[in-house]
């Protein structure tokens, strides 16, 4: 088992055409993904290697059964992107697009809430259920299928870097989310730990976070009262000096809030097995999986 | 990106949110001129720099006559002011505001900022003004009233009610607050900012409500669509080396200490600064080369991280995915030939074709340490500065 995405997800690409999406869309097909149609408005008639391109996603949900969209559209037009594929009922939204502004994700947001799609990202790796479905970005064999450990990151190539210590400890992953790195995203981490905690080939969690908002302790607390599987915490930016943006546009301490100390003792306080040193995470996994 | 106080009553003015009257000044007779056109005194001179606690810092003065406009601007424009926000190396004041004065009768806190955690637009506001809001909401959380609206309803007449009455403000203020507010409110939406902080919002003895302060920051990912305000830069105000790196689309950000490091991706970045840090090192900066560097981005982060006279070691940590390690390796082999590199590098790759690149490191002859992961690589690093 795994969460969100499985052998039967059935992908459609929006910006199947541009120099990313196309990359990418190869990387997946290789991987084993379902990758059933692409989107280019103006583009509709033509294929992508054996891909069709449509000019709409309600056409590639129509003509060729597309129930997951992968989002490579620019920032200016990647809220129109995202609000088109929920409006075509899109089961699964993942946005990789980083540079949205804000106030387009906030509006993005809202308008989702009375849509049944889920929206991951943007500004994310995607999501991969190892050895079954690849939906996003990150390298594919740095994965060990057949689980036991579900992985959540607001990172990207942290995150490979966090399943790379897993595997080289051979311990597998069932699936694996980047969540994206801004500060207003769709899935967060308590969906993803709830939808772990249900899975029942998940035995444990990986959540790696970083500093900036509350999200880490809003997890820390849902994990406190709601979870029975071990989870190990990191958290990135200990370092990080405030009111300063590090990368990520969701990554910025202001004032005394989204510390990196403060999500630590939250972590703790809510009974998470916390890495302080990313060197040290492979083998405190290892210990406590 | 931040602009200046002077910049951001410019777009009050263009909303008609009521300000002060006065100008910018560059020189001391400029600040006369302004002060000159103002009707009387006393006016107020204010040190322009993107950092709050000018005023405590002696950045804010009041002058009674045309002497002390003079002889005011002339202290502070040119004197290095040092403010909490600032660091101890303060910074450089190039000009002032100059207003007039104010008969102030009650001080106010007004601002507005996109809320994370339910992507509602929140308006704060209390009547603790001019004060530290951060010290107030430790505090006195519930002297804070916050507003949420949803950016796709926009403001509402009774989300001003609610600001207004939790502010205690008498009738003839509220008639004046209700529109300063839709005001705001369009202006912080219209122009995608991050911050639009009002510390103080002045009632005055005449019940009027003015804008004393304006303090503006934007969403950096949102001005490809608000070209007018980029023209609103100040690049006196940035970090020479910072300003350096964004030519080249690079994320850096400079720090105090000695061990340079170039990573790729934000989160594996910071992740990397804490890791010299637990090895007894600390980093001299934040480099993200992107979750998908090119050869070019290595090198020209290379650049940027040796222009740092601090820097006494490189730590370089590349995790290959799509990106393949040997092409990395590659990269940093040119980059370093034609960086002259003085400083020892260390060098940590793992991922996609991660022997290839090892070798092609190993081959090249070039003083480079390898580690085999990523402790090691922060305490090879740490040995070598400390």
């Amino acid at each position: 088992m795994s969460i969100f995405v499985d052998k039967n997800t059935r992908v459609l690409v929006q910006g199947i055409t541009g120099k990313e999406g196309q990359f990418h869309a190869r990387q997946c097909i290789a991987y084993g993904t379902k990758l059933v149609a692409g989107v280019t408005p103006g583009k509709g008639g033509q294929k992508m290697d054996d891909v069709p391109v449509f000019n709409s996603v309600k056409d590639a949900v129509k003509e060729a059964g597309a129930n997951c969209s992968l989002i490579f559209v620019p920032p200016p037009f990647a809220a129109d992107a995202i609000m088109e594929s929920a409006d075509a009922d899109i089961d699964l939204i993942v946005a990789i697009t980083e540079g949205i502004p804000v106030m387009d994700m906030m509006k993005v947001k809202n308008y989702l809430i009375n849509k049944k799609s889920r929206l991951i990202g943007p500004n994310c790796p995607g999501i991969i259920t190892p050895g079954e479905c690849k939906v996003g970005i990150m390298p594919g064999p740095t994965h060990k299928p057949g689980g036991p450990i579900g992985v959540v990151s607001r990172s990207g190539t942290l995150t490979y870097e966090v399943v790379h210590q897993l595997t080289m400890q051979g311990i597998g992953q069932t699936t694996c989310i980047g969540i994206g790195g801004d500060p207003v995203n769709g899935t967060n981490f308590i969906d993803c730990l709830d939808a772990f905690e249900k899975d029942p080939d998940t035995k444990g969690i990986v959540m790696v976070g970083e500093i900036g908002g509350n999200a880490e302790e809003d997890a820390s607390e849902f994990i406190k009262n709601n979870m029975t599987k071990p989870v190990v915490g990191f958290i990135a930016g200990l370092t990080a000096p405030p009111g300063r943006r590090m990368g990520h546009a969701g990554a910025i301490i202001s004032g005394s809030s989204g510390t990196g100390q403060g999500k630590i003792a939250a972590m703790k306080a809510g009974g998470i097995h916390v890495s302080e040193n990313l060197g040290e995470l492979g083998e405190l996994c290892a210990k406590v999986f | 990106m931040k602009i200046h106080e002077y910049q951001a009553k410019e777009l009050f003015k263009k909303y008609n949110i009521p300000i002060p009257e006065g100008g910018v000044a560059f020189t001391p007779d400029e600040a006369n001129g302004v002060a000159g056109k103002l009707g009387g005194f006393p006016v107020v001179v204010k040190a322009q720099i993107h950092a709050g606690g000018r005023g405590k810092g002696g950045g804010v003065k009041l002058a009674k006559s045309a002497e002390e406009v003079k002889q005011l601007a002339g202290e502070i424009i040119g004197m290095n002011l040092v403010t909490h926000q600032t660091g101890p190396e303060g910074r450089l004041v190039k000009k002032v505001l100059v207003e007039q004065g104010l008969n102030i009768d009650k001080e106010l806190y007004l601002s507005i900022v996109p809320d994370r955690a339910t992507a509602k637009v929140v308006i704060m506001a209390s009547e603790a003004g001019g004060m530290d809001i951060e010290a107030v909401a430790e505090e006195t959380p519930e002297k804070i009233i916050k507003v949420f609206v949803d950016p796709l309803i926009g403001i509402q007449p009774y989300h001003c009610r609610e600001a207004a009455f939790g502010l205690n403000l008498s009738s003839a203020a509220i008639k004046l607050f209700h529109p300063m507010l839709r005001s705001l409110y369009n202006l912080f939406v219209d122009y995608d900012c991050s911050l639009l902080e009002i510390n103080p919002l002045v009632i005055t003895k005449e019940e009027t409500v003015i804008a004393l302060d304006a303090k503006i920051n934007f969403d950096d990912n949102a001005m490809f669509r608000h070209k007018d305000i980029l023209e609103y830069r100040d690049i006196d105000e940035e970090d020479p080396l910072e300003l350096e790196a964004s030519k080249y689309n690079l994320n850096y950000i400079n720090l105090d200490g000695n061990v340079g490091n170039m990573v790729n991706g934000a989160g594996l970045a910071m992740a990397t600064m804490d890791i010299i840090k637990f090895a007894g090192a600390e980093p001299a900066n934040f480099l993200d080369v992107g979750g998908g560097a090119s050869a070019e981005m290595v090198e020209n982060g290379f650049k940027i991280i040796l222009s740092d006279p601090n820097v006494k070691g490189v730590l370089i940590n590349i995790f290959g995915g799509i990106l393949r390690c040997d092409v990395l390796a590659q990269g940093v082999v040119e980059a370093a030939k034609k960086a002259e590199i003085k400083v020892p590098v260390v060098v940590r790759m793992e991922g996609t074709n991660v022997d290839k690149g090892r070798e092609i490191l190993a081959e090249s002859g070039m003083n480079l340490t390898t580690a085999v992961d990523l402790k090691d690589a922060a305490q090879k690093v740490a040995e070598i500065v400390n």
